[in-house]
């Protein structure tokens, strides 16, 4: 439908500016707007000499007492008159590859004149916020690479929050009763089998794949629900999973900033990293990724080339929800450690996302996950700081980010061609 | 939805059918019912479908027994015997409390009033080819309107009413129309930010009721005040019962439903556009209005059902989850009634019965009201694959398959 409205709104503006160039100074408009707000609002804002304080190590670091001070109002004008120089940049309509770079440099900087006008005169932990925004993301990475093992097939998957809600219980119950490993292996088991579900009502069922995917969440929902309050409640000791020990790296972990950020975590912080390169190098340098995008892109002729495309279709979309399964039990057994009804929380819908953010792509994935994560951070530190904004608003944060995203703030994105379409062999 | 053209459906559609009404009877009641082919038919898929999710929330009760299973190993026969047992008194307490007595018929249709508007918020959205999972904060912004003019505004009881309720309609089609607006202009796909905006009105409700504005005055609990008596939806059978005119406003917007997308020029353009958007695009219709249209007509149903969940749930002081569960039960409703107005009438009063009867099913048998959302969850799957229940009870395969209902991203 979004490629009809297009030819709707090129055939009324035929001799104006390309898209690109129209996003171009969209986004020239929208930076320059951000600096003035920067530098009025934070900048002239903040009184004169006040400094914020940055810590950069954590209590548990070897170099200890690492902080960064700004004058947090210079830093704020100087900030300021950068994002509008951006945007002035922008209006111009060259270098048009730049559009996304500028917008995200412009993000970085707005995020830190935030920083600097929330902590003005206070201390705040950068390398903290920092370490959890990788923690923050790990959930939405692996529920982007979900979505996206699936959607490269073919098949929308709308079911990953479901898929994590019921793995994290499954990995909950299976570590309390027999320890680590099985909540490992069991989420991953349940995430396959929601996938395989998933797959057996698309392909054999030809079911609306959205509806099934809504299915999934709500079948999850409410099982896990009903026996968290049916079981888990009686039996408290199903609801206390084994704790997970941090694999701290050797002598990366002691890099100030960097090591707490990436290499002081529990494996699955490790485990996303992995699949993020593994499913990248497997779409497009092996003979799986060629015939699984093949089968997202046009079905009928991989069919014709002898691919056989139900099997690949169920064999990614069960991957997909053995991946989902993996980010259930980080969710479970490590982020919160324990189950609770519905604790999710729409992380799932943030993951699909994020999926279309990083434009079907791994490290797209992982880099929309970052954002997602840094917003999230954000929002928890900020809400430490007390600087008079209802924390409500600030939890609206990142789901306005989403909103954001997905209403075209990157651009034109591109979903394979064969996207939500059932295929039915002649 | 398959009823563009009503004439053009083939004859032998009914060929399976012994007594077939006359051609203008069938004309009418295809119009009427959105049945396309016999009732039998009509009827046996989604009969059959909620037999089958009470078989499966049998098994789930039975599984979920913990004291029948730490029995289980003396005395299998006993634990399995509790286990039924345990269906017995669940489904019992089930049916007892949707039907069982006056009070439970009242508490079915005062539960069913807000599932028939926010069902029909979710049908006029599948008729045009939108997906609106948003009809929980659609029904939070809607409802949190009704009791701002409920508050603030002092005016006799009718006219006081009606104002709370337009509120409700401005407010939740504009929350709606959000996501139609930013569907017709970015592409935005709606699934996710009706979502999203789900999120934010539950937290932005959370925020207002902890202000002066909403709170009682010396209160800090995060509710609203109460609610004066000239803008609470008057009962119907007496103050004893809670079924009150929302249950008639939910009726009258079930026949408005029927006439908007069936009668007026503006629903041909809404089904058109769900029909086929390329065509209605060539046939000069202007798409991103109508997708902001039907946004806003949703989003102002799913408005209204707020509103009767603030204006008319006693004690009429609103907490922060007075939508509770219905913006998702909507789906499973919308779909079960075949997105058509009159089957979301009765989709919604078996509903009604279904979770009423749940709490009664909570309170006596210790069995949570989440088995009726799985319940919910297996209806939709074996409504959207009848093919599946066919093969259950081995049943012959239907001529036509529902069509596809929703929109990948692409669209």
């Amino acid at each position: 439908m979004t490629a009809v409205l297009e030819r709707q709104t090129t055939l009324e503006h035929k001799n104006r500016l390309t898209p690109e160039e129209r996003r171009s100074v969209g986004v020239g408009v929208a930076l320059i707007a951000l600096g003035l707000f920067v530098f009025f609002f934070f900048g002239l804002r903040i009184d004169a000499g006040e400094q914020a304080t940055f810590n950069l190590s954590l209590q548990t670091d070897r170099f200890q007492d690492l902080s960064w001070v700004v004058d947090a109002r210079a830093f704020s004008l100087v900030v300021g008159v950068i994002i509008v120089g951006l945007g002035i940049w922008r209006l111009t309509r060259r270098a048009l590859r730049w559009t996304n770079v500028s917008l995200a440099v412009g993000f970085a900087l707005f995020s830190m004149a935030f920083l600097a006008w929330a902590a003005a005169g206070s201390q705040f932990s950068l390398v903290g916020m920092l370490r959890s925004t990788v923690i923050l993301a790990v959930v939405v990475v692996i529920g982007a690479l979900t979505g996206l093992m699936c959607e490269r097939v073919g098949v929308i998957n709308i079911g990953i929050e479901g898929q994590l809600l019921a793995s994290a219980f499954a990995g909950v119950v299976l570590s309390s009763a027999f320890g680590t490993w099985a909540g490992l292996a069991g989420a991953v088991i349940v995430g396959g089998l929601l996938g395989w579900f998933l797959a057996w009502l698309a392909i054999r069922f030809h079911v609306d794949q959205i509806i099934a995917g809504v299915v999934i969440n709500f079948l999850a929902l409410g099982l896990t629900s009903l026996m968290s309050a049916r079981i888990l409640a009686d039996v408290q000791s199903l609801n206390a999973p084994a704790r997970i020990p941090a694999w701290r790296i050797p002598l990366l972990a002691d890099i100030p900033v960097v090591g707490s950020m990436f290499f002081d975590h529990t494996f699955f912080v490790y485990g996303m990293f992995v699949l993020v390169v593994a499913i990248h190098l497997g779409l497009f340098y092996t003979r799986w990724g060629l015939r699984s995008r093949s089968v997202g892109e046009h079905p009928k002729a991989a069919d014709t080339a002898g691919i056989n495309v139900y099997r690949v279709r169920y064999r990614n979309v069960i991957l997909g929800g053995m991946i989902a399964g993996f980010g259930g039990a980080f969710l479970g057994l490590a982020q919160v450690a324990r189950f609770e009804e519905d604790m999710t929380g729409g992380i799932g819908f943030i993951g699909l996302a994020a999926m279309i953010f990083g434009k079907w792509l791994p490290f797209g994935a992982l880099g929309a996950g970052l954002v997602f994560g840094f917003a999230r951070s954000v929002q928890q530190k900020v809400a430490i700081l007390n600087i008079g904004i209802p924390s409500e608003f600030l939890l609206m944060i990142p789901y306005i980010v989403t909103i954001i995203v997905v209403a075209g703030v990157v651009g034109r994105t591109r979903p394979p061609a064969a996207d939500g379409q059932p295929y039915i062999k002649q | 939805m398959t009823e563009l053209p009503p004439d053009n459906q083939p004859d032998d559609a009914m060929a399976d059918v012994p007594e077939q009404p006359s051609s203008e009877g069938r004309k009418m009641m295809r119009r009427m019912t959105g049945v396309d082919e016999s009732w039998r038919q009509a009827l046996v898929v989604p009969a059959l479908s909620i037999l089958l999710a009470l078989i499966v929330g049998a098994v789930i009760i039975m599984v979920t027994d913990v004291d029948a299973w730490r029995l289980m190993r003396e005395d299998p026969v006993a634990a399995l015997g509790e286990m039924l047992e345990g269906v017995w008194v669940a489904y019992r307490a089930l049916f007892l409390g949707a039907f069982g007595s006056v009070r439970a018929i009242s508490e079915t249709l005062f539960t069913a009033t807000p599932l028939i508007l926010a069902g029909l918020a979710v049908a006029v959205g599948f008729q045009t080819g939108l997906f609106n999972i948003g009809a929980r904060g659609q029904m939070f912004m809607g409802g949190l309107a009704a009791v701002w003019v409920g508050l603030h505004v002092e005016l006799p009881a009718v006219l006081h009413v009606s104002l709370a309720i337009l509120a409700a309609i401005v407010v939740g089609g504009i929350w709606g129309g959000i996501t139609g607006l930013l569907k017709a202009r970015t592409g935005a796909h709606e699934v996710i930010t009706t979502i999203m905006l789900n999120f934010v009105a539950a937290f932005f409700v959370l925020w207002a009721l902890k202000t002066p504005a909403f709170q009682e005055e010396g209160s800090n609990l995060p509710q609203s005040a109460p609610l004066p008596e000239s803008v609470r939806l008057p009962a119907i059978f007496g103050e004893q019962y809670r079924v009150n005119i929302g249950l008639l406003i939910a009726i009258a917007a079930v026949f408005f439903v029927y006439w908007l997308m069936y009668r007026s020029t503006l629903g041909f353009e809404f089904r058109a556009t769900g029909f086929s958007p390329t065509a209605s695009v060539y046939a000069g219709m202007n798409v991103s209005f109508l997708l902001t249209a039907v946004m806003f007509v949703s989003g102002a149903l799913a408005g209204v059902a707020g509103s009767t969940m603030t204006q008319g749930l006693p004690p009429y002081t609103v907490t922060s989850n007075f939508a509770g569960t219905i913006g998702f039960d909507a789906i499973a409703l919308a779909l079960l009634g075949r997105s058509h107005p009159f089957g979301v009438l009765w989709a919604g009063l078996l509903f009604g019965a279904l979770i009423a009867g749940g709490r009664s099913m909570q309170a006596a048998a210790g069995v949570s009201v989440d088995l009726v959302i799985v319940m919910q969850a297996l209806i939709i799957v074996f409504i959207a694959a009848p093919e599946l229940v066919r093969t259950i009870f081995r049943l012959k395969k239907a001529k036509a398959e529902p069509a596809q209902l929703t929109k990948g991203w692409g669209g």
